[in-house]
């Protein structure tokens, strides 16, 4: 999921200071609609651009396991138990190839990984809020995967080739986890008082959050203008903004939930939902560490590493045993 | 479902007169499901065996090692808990009373559940969980090869499923316990102290009551005996790899399948269990 990192300045080598030669067949190849494979020149600036996006991509997909992951051992059915599993799941795989769409890019699993524990790489603050009740896993996947589709979906035509080609698979998996999260959601809003109370209180928190995934609003947007000219980014926050709103909304009403929006209405002119003021300030807070749940998701992440040293190092260590056992076989039958 | 099956089925009807004429039955050790037919206990201990261990490898998502492994343990927790459903619905339609999976798997007690103590023990290292699912493993990967010749047509089909996906489980627990018995030092002792807690939990792979007895000689359970060759075969084969020795004979823990449990399922069962019986009767 997640275009955060397009929100951010770059701060490196400016695009400008390329040879002017390479630079003028660079973005023509990307206004032809070519595909930029690994190997092809490329900006640094671009370079540095998709290592911060994907890898940040990445890191939401593994941090969005443990909000999701909370109700794995209490999911109400085995049917759901199942399917939650395998939803989790399909996150840590979408977090196994975007790092692998990273490390085409000269930047290896190891130092993005360390750049996430150490707090210098972002993912979405969208998984900075608790999961408190059942209908949350709804919630998530049909406002927060919703979201992350209209995201992705422009992504899959993004110029970088590995990117793109790992966003079609991505979305493909995410607009299943949309269905099922929406499918939740109906279940539960047809379902006892308690229940459909469980699903109403599950989209008040989690509707501005979503909004929020979009990022800033155009004129307070930082990004460069070259995410768009290099086709990295294609549409405008607010406009995927709006997209996903004019979508979602029709599906709250549907169930017969209300938004926690008292100003949102339908523009009768234009056909769009036109949403309230988002809160800014809430935003901000997350993005700089004092959401609900920043220390504790990145505590957790922390500790499984850090468990799990010890393994990693059996395995390198036994793979190193096995090698000099190979070698030492071929060496006595030569 | 063979003539032979619908006969041993049909043995819950004489319990269950025998409780209505108000004579004190045996208390068969807490057990909830004592008046039902040994195939409904049979399948119900299948599905407990595959339900608890799953659940417990699903404790891992998010948290192992390596996200490689992050991947593996919930494709490991999705077999087995998938493999619980088909036997858990078998074994409602078999009692007839109209309990599906979820009644099953939410609605009874630690007493009532019949696995064996071995799938409750807690994860524990990532070591412990291997070791675990190794020993889990190199028995059910045999045991439902042979099931798949039961007379019991719908057993035969579930253990056809299931002999690929333990296969994969054998496959992938020993790899771990070969790196981490030959890893580093701190492996090496973790694997070993972990196999030493988790031996005294495999004898009762092997154990079977009367019913099961019964039912092996019906030609509709395997003999679990009869596993034994294959389960040594495979574990000498990876502890010699992995360089840790084989534990001694020891004296072994049972009590499962009678519904006596350690205390670890009993936790593990509240949080299972906890939406589910917070909302009776509801859909989810």
């Amino acid at each position: 999921m997640y275009t955060q990192a397009l929100n951010v300045k770059d701060t490196g080598k400016p695009a400008s200071a390329e040879d002017p030669g390479k630079l003028a067949r660079f973005q023509a190849r990307i206004d032809a609609e070519e595909k930029i494979e690994p190997n092809d020149w490329m900006p640094e600036a671009y370079r540095r651009t998709l290592i911060r996006q994907i890898s940040q991509h990445a890191h939401s997909e593994i941090i969005g396991m443990q909000p999701e992951g909370n109700w794995i051992t209490r999911a109400p059915s085995l049917r759901r138990k199942a399917g939650l599993l395998a939803k989790v799941q399909d996150e840590g795989g979408h977090g196994l190839y975007l790092y692998a769409a990273a490390e085409t890019l000269g930047c290896s699993r190891e130092e993005l990984v360390d750049q996430l524990l150490a707090g210098k790489a972002k993912y979405s603050s969208i998984f900075n809020y608790p999961t408190l009740s059942w209908a949350d896993i709804g919630a998530i996947g049909w406002l927060v995967d919703g979201a992350a589709i209209m995201n992705q979906i422009p992504l899959c035509r993004c110029s970088y080739g590995p990117y793109a080609r790992a966003m079609i698979r991505v979305c493909k998996e995410e607009s299943f986890h949309q269905r099922q999260g929406y499918e939740i959601m109906m279940t539960l809003s047809r379902g006892s008082a308690a229940q459909k109370a469980m699903a109403q209180d599950a989209l008040n928190r989690w509707w501005w959050p979503s909004l929020m995934m979009f990022g800033p609003s155009d004129k307070d947007s930082v990004h460069s203008t070259d995410t768009m000219k290099w086709k990295i980014k294609r549409f405008s926050n607010d406009d995927l903004r709006q997209k996903f709103v004019d979508a979602t909304v029709p599906q709250g009403h549907y169930l017969g939930l209300e938004f926690p929006d008292p100003a949102l209405k339908r523009d009768e002119k234009t056909g769009h939902w036109q949403h309230g003021e988002i809160d800014w300030s809430e935003f901000k807070r997350v993005l700089a560490g004092d959401g609900p749940c920043n220390r504790q998701r990145m505590k957790v992440r922390t500790k499984a590493h850090e468990d799990g040293t010890w393994v990693r190092e059996a395995a390198l260590a036994h793979a190193r045993k096995r090698a000099e056992r190979a070698a030492a076989v071929r060496i006595a039958a030569e | 479902m063979s003539s032979t099956t619908a006969a041993l089925q049909s043995r819950r009807a004489p319990a269950r007169k025998a409780k209505a004429g108000g004579r004190t039955s045996r208390p068969a050790a807490g057990k909830a499901d004592a008046a039902s037919s040994p195939l409904f206990s049979y399948v119900v201990s299948l599905a407990d065996d595959a339900l608890v261990l799953g659940h417990r490898l699903s404790e891992w998502t998010g948290y192992a090692p390596t996200l490689e492994e992050d991947i593996a343990l919930p494709n490991l927790a999705l077999d087995l808990i998938g493999q619980a459903r088909f036997f858990y619905a078998y074994a409602g339609e078999i009692e007839g009373k109209g309990r599906d999976e979820d009644a099953l798997a939410y609605l009874r007690d630690e007493h009532g559940f019949s696995n064996v103590l071995l799938a409750e023990q807690p994860n524990g290292d990532f070591a412990a969980t291997m070791l675990r699912q190794l020993l889990y493993a190199a028995f059910m990967h045999p045991y439902f090869q042979a099931l798949t010749a039961s007379k019991d047509a719908r057993l035969a089909e579930i253990a056809a499923k299931a002999v690929k996906e333990m296969a994969y489980h054998v496959r992938h627990s020993a790899e771990w316990v070969i790196r981490l018995g030959d890893g580093t030092e701190e492996s090496r002792r973790r694997a070993a102290a972990a196999l030493d807690e988790l031996w005294m939990y495999t004898g009762e792979l092997f154990e079977m009551g009367e019913g099961e007895r019964a039912l092996v000689g019906a030609g509709v359970a395997v003999d679990r005996e009869s596993i034994r060759p294959a389960w040594d075969a495979t574990i000498n084969r990876v502890l010699a790899e992995a360089t840790l020795e084989r534990p001694a004979p020891c004296g072994m823990q049972s009590g499962g399948r009678a519904g006596r449990h350690t205390e670890y399922l009993g936790r593990m069962l509240a949080e299972m269990q906890v939406l589910h019986r917070a909302h009776p009767g509801v859909t989810w």
